[in-house]
């Protein structure tokens, strides 16, 4: 099997998603100054992991679907969701994607794919097994998307699933997004390979599909390996477990804090646990999104001044997002027991 | 109308519901491993299938093909293995359609059994049933008859929500008249095993027919006991018991579980604060002692309700 190369059009649609993914979380970090308060509990960001969603989501088509974690705003953009209705949940508002009942952790969009998202590490990993065997049944060659952490492959649901997907032949595609971090945990602290030396893909062995390792900061080695992996489980050969190896840019989250103290983001844990800035610095030194851009200009794909007029494009999509979203009613008292039950 | 055992009923409702409904699922461990399997050789491998030892995986996978517009149905044989995934039924399964904001529907079915207080111990005789019956968004059923394990199997499968399905060990071989044909029994609806003007007693399960037996001893006692089933714990029919409360002014609320972990301390609280001016004494409840259950015979019997304890408790709210 071999994917091709995204053409120029598509190489562009990829720059783009990575833009809006980038400028959307800066948005949702800026909202904190700009507007205080209005974030409340933690919110998760994916700067530095855009190569690595979009590069995935590519492969995306009708009928299929994807599930991801509490770091998941990322997703839903990519899949054609409003950043708006996206914003408007992040700040609590009535016009947001779920109503105001799910906040950053918990976004989803069922219209676009996007089936779910668990705040609990591991959770969601069965779901998307769920998912692909009812994609199974019915045999329309599509596929489930399932994305977690370096860190959710420790938990028993990732084990679990990955033996009943592969025994099943599941059409699901595991994308461990490695940041090399768990929290303020580096991934060789906690998981016995990264201690050995050896690429978490190498889990995929003890359940007999095929485990590969890719940089996750490069959104066309993102779309090839991935493509592949979906191009696999559309044929009825089962699941992939797709290790993405990223750098999450900003801290884990906002920090905890209860109410009363000002929410922000704190450094990288890089820095303010382990001291070790130039690992940090290195890692911004490899940004995917000004990387990827670099790219398309010398390849020819993207002027400057045309990429410039993305990111001005983006900035102005994002800016309506945040106004959308500051003037958007909170939800009425008389509906907080709504959709409880069916 | 047909006899047939407690057990038996339960697979006639899920029949009934997988011939009429394409989207219907069953799995669990060591079942489907043949072709001779009923459900198999009825629905094939598509919707039948046997799963590892992964109560995770299993709980999990029926979350997400319900999100994708499946009802599965997990066998779980066991309540207490429902504890190695409680994350899944408690954390992910009821609370995926409000935080969504009423964009998708769970309906799934966790079929499981409960009490088998015959010897087997600490870890398979637990009734966890109020652990279930205080979690927004879940439904829990505890049919106490052939009948009831029938409908309320049949509407646990088309309710669109999760649905925690207890079925009684001690109640397996149990025969009872179970309507043929399609057969439904409402959720929150409950039913008066006896009616009586003296005393109201509530109780699930086995429960059921000891406190029926209990009201029999009684009635020779010239006392008159109504016995209620609220078949369903989650939803509960609080009207029905609290009219019965109005009637009677008497209440001994009969649970198999241990006391602070009952569902019969959810319904003295709702008793004690919107039943309170009918009361002509205290509730009294009448449940298992707060221990882990024992091996040895008559530790086991000395510890869970008795119907002599029912009679007792009975005899003291009339004093």
């Amino acid at each position: 099997m071999s994917v091709q190369q995204p053409n120029a059009e598509r190489q562009i649609w990829i720059f783009t998603q990575m833009l809006r993914i980038r400028t959307f979380e800066e948005r949702v970090k800026r909202s904190f100054t700009d507007h205080p308060g209005v974030i409340r509990g933690h919110t998760h960001l994916a700067d530095g992991a855009e190569a690595s969603i979009v590069g995935s989501l590519s492969h995306f088509r009708e009928g299929d679907a994807a599930l991801a974690t509490y770091r998941c705003h990322g997703y839903p953009l990519v899949l054609g969701s409003d950043p708006k209705a996206a914003m408007a949940e992040i700040f609590g508002r009535v016009d947001g994607l779920c109503k105001g009942r799910g906040g950053s952790m918990h976004l989803t969009d069922v219209k676009h794919g996007f089936l779910g998202t668990s705040g609990i590490v591991g959770a969601g990993i069965p779901h998307a097994a769920g998912a692909a065997w009812a994609a199974q049944i019915r045999r329309k060659g599509n596929v489930v998307l399932c994305f977690f952490g370096d860190g959710a492959s420790k938990q028993g649901a990732f084990h679990e699933t990955l033996n009943i997907s592969a025994l099943w032949k599941l059409p699901v595609i595991f994308v461990m997004e490695n940041n090399g971090y768990n929290v303020v945990t580096t991934t060789a602290q906690e998981d016995a390979n990264a201690a050995a030396g050896e690429p978490l893909a190498v889990k995929a062995k003890a359940y007999s599909m095929p485990g590969v390792t890719v940089d996750g900061g490069d959104p066309l080695a993102v779309y090839r390996t991935v493509g592949e992996a979906v191009e696999r489980a559309r044929a009825g050969h089962g699941p992939t477990l797709v290790e993405s190896k990223i750098y999450r840019l900003s801290a884990h989250g906002n920090i905890i804090a209860p109410p009363g103290v000002p929410l922000h983001y704190p450094e990288h844990e890089a820095i303010a646990v382990f001291g070790k800035r130039e690992e940090y610095e290195a890692a911004l030194r490899g940004d995917p999104v000004p990387r990827f851009r670099a790219g398309l200009v010398q390849s020819g794909v993207l002027t400057p001044a045309k990429a410039d007029q993305l990111v001005s494009l983006v900035e102005k999509e994002m800016q309506d997002a945040v106004d959308f979203a500051i003037k958007s009613p909170y939800p009425t008292l008389e509906s907080a027991l709504d959709y409880n039950y069916a | 109308m047909a006899k047939m055992p407690y057990i038996a009923a339960i697979d006639a409702g899920i029949h009934q519901e997988m011939r009429r409904d394409p989207s219907v699922l069953y799995f669990g461990q060591n079942m489907a491993t043949t072709e001779n399997h009923d459900f198999v050789a009825a629905y094939g491998h598509d919707r039948v299938r046997v799963t590892p030892i992964s109560e995770t995986a299993e709980i999990g996978m029926a979350v997400g093909a319900a999100l994708a517009g499946f009802r599965p149905v997990v066998e779980l044989y066991m309540a207490e293995f429902m504890l190695v995934a409680m994350d899944q039924v408690v954390n992910e399964a009821p609370r995926f359609r409000y935080m969504s904001g009423g964009q998708v529907k769970v309906p799934l079915v966790l079929k499981a059994g409960y009490g088998f207080t015959c010897g087997w111990a600490g870890q398979h005789t637990g009734t966890l049933t109020a652990m279930f019956a205080g979690i927004p968004g879940l439904k829990v059923a505890v049919p106490a008859t052939a009948a009831d394990a029938k409908g309320l199997m049949a509407t646990a499968i088309r309710d669109d929500n999760p649905v925690v399905f207890l079925h009684h060990y001690l109640l397996t071989l149990e025969q009872g008249d179970v309507p043929d044909g399609e057969y439904l029994v409402p959720f929150g609806v409950a039913d008066v095993r006896r009616k009586g003007a003296d005393v109201t007693i509530v109780a699930t399960g086995w429960m059921v027919p000891r406190s029926l037996a209990a009201a029999e001893q009684l009635a020779k006692q010239g006392i008159d006991a109504e016995v209620i089933d609220p078949r369903t714990v989650a939803p509960l029919d609080l009207q029905t018991i609290l009219g019965s409360v109005d009637k009677t002014g008497r209440v001994v609320l009969v649970d198999q579980a241990t006391r602070h972990g009952s569902v019969s301390a959810l319904i003295a609280a709702d008793i004690a604060e919107q039943g309170f001016k009918a009361l002509k004494a205290p509730v009294i409840q009448v449940t298992a002692a707060d221990t882990t259950i024992p091996y040895s015979e008559p530790l086991e019997a000395h510890v869970l309700p008795s119907e002599a304890q029912i009679v007792a408790a009975v005899r003291r709210v009339l004093k």
